[in-house]
């Protein structure tokens, strides 16, 4: 519901609120509330370090065994009990950036359409009709991927693809539906809201001051666009794009049901694939032996790891732009 | 200079068109999907549909009560877990949350947002499924819980801080100590927004399935007990979606249609809520 008022919190703390801090804590039962509140906020940083400490205590034999090599092989064998994931790392990477190329022009359109170029009375429902999207619970896409995408690919998408990009490496082989594809196309369309709630929420920081200097200047509306506001809010822009790409790289349900789950590495897009995420949630339940769910576990500390990373480099730069607010944060 | 001139504008007109069409492809995009859910969904949407429970594989018929009661009950619990921990921190961060530890647990809430929900699925499964010997619904509303934590942090903190400063002086001027000036006065005052906060937060949650594939695990028998395997909408919807029977796919769109409803209509009246609060925004 990004249409709330987000204010930014100002950079200094004003006088009143420094005298409103240097009150607190003199009461008795004022110190109680506040180290109850403490007691709370800690939750978040108990519940990062648990998550953490959890993954990587149950990945030791995994981590023992197979050491690093573990991201760059790819047997995948609980027979055998080898375990290799490069091939889940592969397409998790894969999917994602196939999203991102799909998302990012169509999120940022609507971002740079809802703030610079929409006539007043659009903004709100098109914005609503965005936020929507994300409401959308991931296993619905998953389902509408199976039963209405995959057809729609395969009858009027891949074919004419084939016929002018055939020769390339990316649309080899057969298309069967689940695919490398489709898991990009669904998580395209599922991350577009995020990234375009963020990047509004940036351009609207974008202060009138410089749109108003570039048209004075002689500016068309496109240029004041290019020119001042864009490059203003450049940090923030790539923040949510990067805060999209880590939504793409968690994303569990949706690509498990499209992308085919196959160990495989392969460069076409055509090929079923296979993601970190669906990997654990279709063969947890399935690792009875301890080396196997220890490999899953692994996956798991690889998934999260990686995605704490992309999501706090997203956040320090959209910080950057629109200081300690919770951009976008009703929306993800 | 008069054609140079007429070039930018030429540009400017391209370009906005581009931004209108890219715009447009992603609401219809959208208005396609929902349309796609209510065109397959609402035919297999009857009375039986609401009110049986799920037949064996392969026959005619069933419905979907015990995951519709399972939703409510998993996404209920959850809430009741969530909502005073979240809000709890959300409070701290608005009230003393301009130091160092502020700054951590903010920069961790929105960390924590982006975590894969298949990660807490396993880590709920580690610390209540196995030391409990079995899947049960309680696995599964602690792991919801931990998702909607530190959603409903950083929102609580961002409704209570819209709370004018002069009110607080009011109160605490008229003698009333710090603690029942922030319950009584601010976060009275930024109860609107703090219930909207929890009820998109319950939205986002009661759609969630990798979490629970390990936790609650799913159900075909209709359960109250929240130490058992529970059945829930999005979990139903998977493993019909992906089943091999026409009729299974035929009740799955149907669940997703309802899932969607639920989903809607807990944002809507958060909406609502805010609207009565602060009047229309933005």
């Amino acid at each position: 519901m990004t249409s709330l008022p987000i204010e930014g919190v100002p950079a200094g703390r004003s006088s009143i609120e420094s005298r409103w801090q240097s009150l607190l804590g003199t009461d008795r039962s004022d110190r109680v509330y506040r180290r109850v509140l403490t007691g709370f906020a800690l939750a978040l940083p108990s519940l990062i370090l648990v998550i953490l400490g959890v993954l990587f205590v149950s990945s030791l034999p995994a981590l023992h065994r197979f050491g690093p090599s573990f991201l760059w092989t790819s047997t995948w064998d609980p027979v055998a009990e080898v375990y290799g994931a490069a091939p889940m790392v592969f397409g998790t990477l894969a999917s994602s950036l196939l999203a991102l190329l799909i998302a990012v022009p169509l999120a940022l359109g609507v971002a740079i359409f809802l703030t610079e170029f929409s006539p007043r009375w659009l903004r709100q429902p098109v914005a609503f009709l965005v936020e929507l999207l994300a409401a959308i619970p991931s296993v619905v896409y998953g389902l509408w991927g199976i039963f209405i995408l995959i057809p729609f690919l395969r009858s009027y998408v891949v074919p004419p693809l084939k016929a002018v990009l055939g020769w390339t490496p990316f649309l080899q082989g057969v298309f069967y539906g689940n695919s490398l594809l489709a898991g990009g196309i669904i998580l395209a369309i599922m991350i577009v809201p995020y990234i375009a709630a963020v990047s509004r929420e940036v351009l609207l920081a974008v202060p009138t001051s410089q749109r108003e200097a570039a048209l004075a200047m002689g500016a068309t509306r496109w240029e004041a666009v290019r020119s001042a506001v864009l490059p203003y809010g450049r940090a923030g822009l790539i923040g949510a794009i990067i805060l999209g790409l880590g939504r793409a790289l968690g994303e569990t349900m949706a690509v498990t049901m499209v992308i085919g789950n196959r160990h495989d590495i392969g460069v076409s897009v055509l090929q079923p694939a296979y993601t970190m995420a669906a990997a654990i949630a279709n063969e947890f339940n399935e690792a009875t032996t301890t080396m196997y769910r220890s490999a899953l576990f692994e996956v798991g500390l690889v998934l999260f790891v990686l995605t704490v990373v992309v999501n706090a480099i997203a956040r320090i730069l959209i910080w950057r732009v629109a200081r300690g607010t919770a951009v976008g944060s009703r929306a993800l | 200079m008069n054609g140079r001139a007429s070039r930018r504008h030429l540009v400017s007109r391209a370009m906005t068109a581009l931004i209108v069409a890219l715009a447009f492809i992603a609401v219809l995009a959208l208005v396609v999907i929902l349309g796609d859910l209510v065109w397959k969904g609402a035919s297999s949407i009857d009375w039986a549909f609401f009110t049986r429970n799920p037949v064996p594989a392969g026959q005619a018929g069933g419905g979907v009560a015990n995951a519709i009661v399972g939703t409510v009950i998993l996404v209920g619990l959850a809430a009741l877990i969530g909502v005073p921990i979240g809000v709890g921190a959300g409070m701290y961060l608005a009230e003393y949350g301009g130091g160092r530890l502020g700054f951590v647990v903010r920069f961790i809430a929105d960390v924590l947002n982006g975590t894969p929900s298949i990660v807490v699925g396993v880590v709920a499964w580690m610390f209540i499924v196995r030391p409990t010997h079995g899947f049960s619904a309680v696995a599964g509303s602690v792991a919801l819980a931990i998702l909607m934590i530190p959603m409903l942090a950083r929102t609580t903190e961002e409704m209570v801080r819209l709370v004018p400063h002069s009110l607080r002086e009011a109160a605490l001027a008229l003698g009333y100590p710090r603690w029942r000036t922030s319950l009584k006065i601010v976060a009275r005052t930024a109860l609107g927004g703090i219930v909207t906060g929890c009820l998109v937060g319950i939205a986002r949650v009661a759609g969630e399935t990798a979490p629970l594939l390990f936790t609650a695990l799913g159900n075909l028998n209709f359960t109250l007990s929240v130490s058992q395997p529970m059945q829930t909408l999005s979990l139903q919807i998977y493993v019909y979606g992906t089943g091999p029977f026409e009729e299974w796919h035929r009740l799955a769109f149907a669940s997703a249609l309802v899932l969607m409803g639920l989903v809607l209509i807990i944002s809507l009246t958060a909406r609502w809520v805010t609207r009565q609060r602060y009047g229309s925004v933005r």
